[in-house]
């Protein structure tokens, strides 16, 4: 080194400059991370509009998740095969006017519970008595989450069960009980899932069913014949279970026809939500991928067609874990959510928000992750995730439960982890490889993310400063109108964990409307009564917002049919548009702010 | 990484025997160019098959800040332009290595890097293996923002093999695989120490070495030839000490072990060798003069 001595005084200096650069970035970043600090409800209701208060047992909800015991084989990483099967989805089962809810329960013997709203700031569980809680018999398998449609348009949700095991439908006899037709409807006899969606793929007026398997559903997780059953890649794995479309045929009867449409894919589906994407009347489908990349179906009324790597969405193999939609921008298209796993200095995959490229529309459109840009990019293990607004300023805001599994907070079971995962598929993909949990952590005791839009482009996390301070393993989160109120609160379930209402209050002077929807079966028009399918489009100060009415997103969750919007204050509305299955669309002018519009669709 | 272009630093009398970096031609390639295009090629095999990129820019960033920072110091220490071809390799690494959602850790762990060749010198020679000392003081420095490959490259068999193959031709025409070959067989045998120590499965231990991580650091990081002792024996112990070190760092559960090993070992080696040069050329002076 022959330069002068000025030059190595600087050059020194310069390098102490790079060495310390990710000492000012952090400290430069630490206020914005952690979801703020915690203040009082007042404090939050000021500084953010609104403040979560977690009123489970003041609601008469004590539901505790349990995870279950699988076959001995699997039991030096039970924890981690049996981390999912919490689940929350929201329906009014009655009719009553109240949203109701309903969590699965996942060891064997435990019961499922229905969360009868009695309209005074309480629940009953109710499932026993409906027939619808005693579902994890020895033999049957466990639940893993619910969805709710009506499958023959008889005016009340249906329950559709998914299992690590014999899945169930349950028809709904009008309010007073549920009755079991899984026979009846051709269900097949086992399917190792996480994720099913109501939706009415070929447009006939009855709802059909997406289910997406998980572990291969040859495989009985409480009689192993072998161990050989877990993802032979971390990231390319395609020794998962099947995917299903069961076509409603209307009597009753469900056919599978995934294979006959385009459906094949063996990747591992943890979550599934269908919207329609390009504007042609039919519903896409949306899978996102363990183990994988996140798959995109096109559906033109009869056939899919995987286009994800072609849209931008199905290239770069993450841990996808759940899929939402939310036009987040308010110009009348969805993105989509889908979120992976982060581990400061581990594994920083960064979940993956999917906004619509400029310019790109139809069957051409393209996706781009803007997770980073817009602030939602980590969320630690993060898996259930829905879009609504919080606090009723017009933008929808994003919340994220996260965390795997909490269990010794001292010792961490990354290292194992990290060591399997990157091994070659003959040794990861067999569990009898996987080092012992030994009652270790991983990516547990997590914080939330409450994530508001600021509606230019930017999302700033919360959840502290608003009440959202559980360290659970999150796995669903519905949001819903619990007492009609006008305002979006939040269930959350967790595994092996309590089940959360985190009961909302907004500052006054925002404003709101909601629409209640009920498609028109009468002549066969297309729409199912559920109107799952449907879209209402608001046109309010020179902005819009669309939000369709979804039979299941996030993961292994279902939101209130109802579709809540947040106006800001002083609202003038223009009109609301609904596109209706049928393809029937209405306009409804100057609708009243500040109420529940229930909208039947003409005939 | 191999750094097999950096500028001539060494007095004569410590200056490594030449490597055959003008003859014998591998593929036609002039041998400066071998080691480049080989991880060129993996970069473009492992991104076009799985995707292992998620971003090309900020790969580039990487290479880009590598190039520059390295022409810069170059200019001003030994006022001349040094050949990219070693600043390339640090920057692609540094790329395919580090994983993070934003841009700037790419370019800070290439600055880091390159500026720790020019600052971090013991009797004009640089110690640290430039991407492994950048690559472990982020690990270290921004762990909130950074991890490493690890699992980007699919678990598949055929991958590895090609890339197994593929390396150790190049790495023997380098006369350098006796480094490779030691470090793997004492990763093997340790591994069955481990799994024997803590009752895990032997397949769980020895799972790592399949992975693409260890493809890159076997075959760049620890054959580095300006960064490693020069005897052949010599270099035969180190890395076997590098392994051992590892093994060690292992069984405290510590996830990038053989980063941080040859951030140990590498340079303690290298200050012991240079402390038993400047012995013999103190030794050798009266001789000379007479």
């Amino acid at each position: 080194m022959t330069g002068n001595r000025i030059a190595r005084v600087f050059l020194v200096l310069f390098f102490i400059a790079l060495l310390a650069t990710p000492f000012v970035i952090k400290r430069m970043s630490a206020g914005r991370e952690a979801g703020g600090s915690k203040i009082d409800a007042k404090t939050a209701l000021a500084r953010h509009g609104f403040y979560l208060e977690e009123v489970s047992h003041a609601a008469g909800i004590n539901f505790v998740h349990q995870s279950p015991r699988l076959d001995l084989k699997l039991d030096p990483i039970t924890p981690e095969v049996a981390s999912m099967g919490a689940s929350v989805s929201i329906v009014d089962f009655d009719r009553d006017g109240w949203p109701d809810i309903y969590v699965t329960n996942s060891a064997i013997g435990s019961k499922n519970a229905l969360y009868r709203n009695m309209h005074d700031g309480t629940f009953q569980d109710v499932a026993g008595d409906m027939g619808i809680a005693d579902v994890n018999q020895p033999g049957t398998g466990v639940s893993t989450g619910a969805v709710w449609g009506d499958f023959d348009n008889d005016g009340y949700e249906d329950l559709f069960l998914i299992k690590w095991g014999r899945p169930e439908l349950f028809h709904n006899d009008q309010g007073h009980g549920f009755t079991r037709v899984t026979e009846q409807a051709r269900l097949p006899p086992w399917i190792n899932a996480n994720t099913a969606i109501w939706f009415d793929y070929d447009g006939d007026g009855l709802l059909d069913l997406f289910v997406g398997g998980y572990y291969s559903e040859d495989i009985d997780l409480w009689h192993l014949t072998t161990t050989r059953i877990m993802p032979d890649s971390f990231e390319y794995a395609k020794n998962g279970g099947r995917k299903y479309l069961f076509h409603n045929l209307g009597n009753g009867k469900f056919e599978e026809v995934s294979e006959k449409v385009g459906i094949s894919s063996r990747r591992w589906a943890l979550a599934a939500a269908a919207a329609d994407l390009r504007g042609t009347g039919h519903p896409d489908l949306f899978v996102a991928n363990d183990y994988g990349v996140s798959e995109l179906y096109f559906n033109d009324g009869k056939r899919f067609h995987e286009v994800g790597e072609q849209a931008g969405v199905g290239f770069a193999p993450k841990s996808g874990m759940n899929a939402a939609f939310g036009d987040i921008l308010n110009q009348g298209r969805y993105a989509v959510y889908v979120s992976n796993i982060s581990e400061d200095g581990i594994l920083i995959q960064g979940n993956n928000l999917w906004v619509p490229k400029e310019g790109t529309a139809g069957d051409t459109i393209k996706y781009q992750n803007l997770a980073r840009d817009f602030g939602v990019e980590l969320g630690g293990w993060s898996f259930g995730a829905q879009f609504g607004d919080l606090n009723n300023d017009g933008t929808l805001d994003l919340y994220l439960t996260n965390g795997y599994i909490s269990l010794d907070r001292n010792r961490s079971y990354w290292y194992d982890f990290s060591k399997v995962a990157g091994g070659n598929s003959s040794i990861i993909g067999d569990a009898k490889n996987w080092p012992a949990f030994e009652g270790r952590s991983l990516s547990g005791y997590q914080t939330k993310r409450v994530w508001l839009n600021d509606g230019a482009g930017k999302f700033v996390d919360v959840a502290q400063a608003v009440g959202v301070t559980d360290v659970y393993d999150g796995r669903s989160v519905a949001l819903v109108d619990l007492w009609n109120r006008g305002v979006l609160d939040v269930v959350v379930a967790n595994q092996n964990g309590p089940l959360l209402l985190y009961k909302n209050t907004v500052a006054p002077g925002n404003e709101w409307i909601e629409f209640e929807l009920e498609g028109n079966t009468a002549s066969h028009s297309g729409s199912n009564r559920s109107a799952i399918g449907a879209e209402v489009t608001l046109f309010w100060n020179g902005q819009q917002q669309v939000q369709e009415v979804s039979g299941g997103s996030g993961f292994a969750a279902q939101n209130d049919r109802r579709l809540h919007f947040g106006l800001g204050r002083n609202p003038h509305i223009e009109k609301a548009v609904i596109h209706w299955p049928s393809g029937k669309i209405q306009t409804i002018d100057k609708p009243a702010a500040d109420q529940l519009h229930k909208m039947k669709e003409p005939a | 990484m191999s750094q097999q272009t950096s500028a001539p630093v060494f007095p004569p009398q410590i200056q490594p025997p030449q490597a055959p970096a003008h003859r014998n031609p591998l593929f036609g390639l002039d041998n400066r160019y071998i080691a480049p295009a080989f991880i060129t090629c993996i970069l473009l095999a492992g991104h076009l098959s799985f995707g292992i990129l998620e971003s090309y820019q900020k790969t580039l960033l990487a290479i880009i800040t590598s190039i520059l920072i390295e022409l810069v110091l170059g200019r001003i220490f030994f006022h001349k332009w040094v050949h990219p071809a070693s600043a390339y390799i640090t920057g692609i690494s540094v790329g395919i290595l580090i994983r993070s959602p934003a841009f700037w850790p790419y370019a800070l762990c290439s600055a880091i890097s390159i500026t720790s060749k020019y600052v971090l010198r013991v009797k004009d020679r640089h110690i640290w293996n430039p991407s492994n000392f950048g690559i472990s003081v982020m690990l270290f420095l921004a762990a909130e923002t950074v991890a490493t490959l690890s699992i980007q490259w699919g678990n598949y068999l055929w991958p590895m093999i090609v890339i197994w193959t593929l390396g150790s031709v190049i790495i023997w025409r380098l006369r350098r695989f006796h480094i490779t070959g030691i470090y793997v067989a004492s990763f093997i045998a340790l591994a069955f120490l481990r799994s024997w120590m803590t009752g895990s499965p032997w397949q769980s231990e020895i799972a790592p070495i399949t992975g693409p991580m260890y493809q890159l650091f076997i075959f760049f990081m620890i054959t580095d030839p300006k960064t490693t002792v020069r005897s052949k024996s010599g270099q035969c112990v180190v890395v076997f000490l590098v392994a051992l070190f590892e093994m060690v760092l292992r069984l405290n559960q510590i996830v990038y072990a053989p980063f941080y090993a040859l951030f140990v070992v590498g340079p303690a080696a290298m200050l012991i060798e240079i402390w038993l040069d400047s012995r013999r050329a103190r030794a050798a002076t009266p001789t000379v003069a007479q």
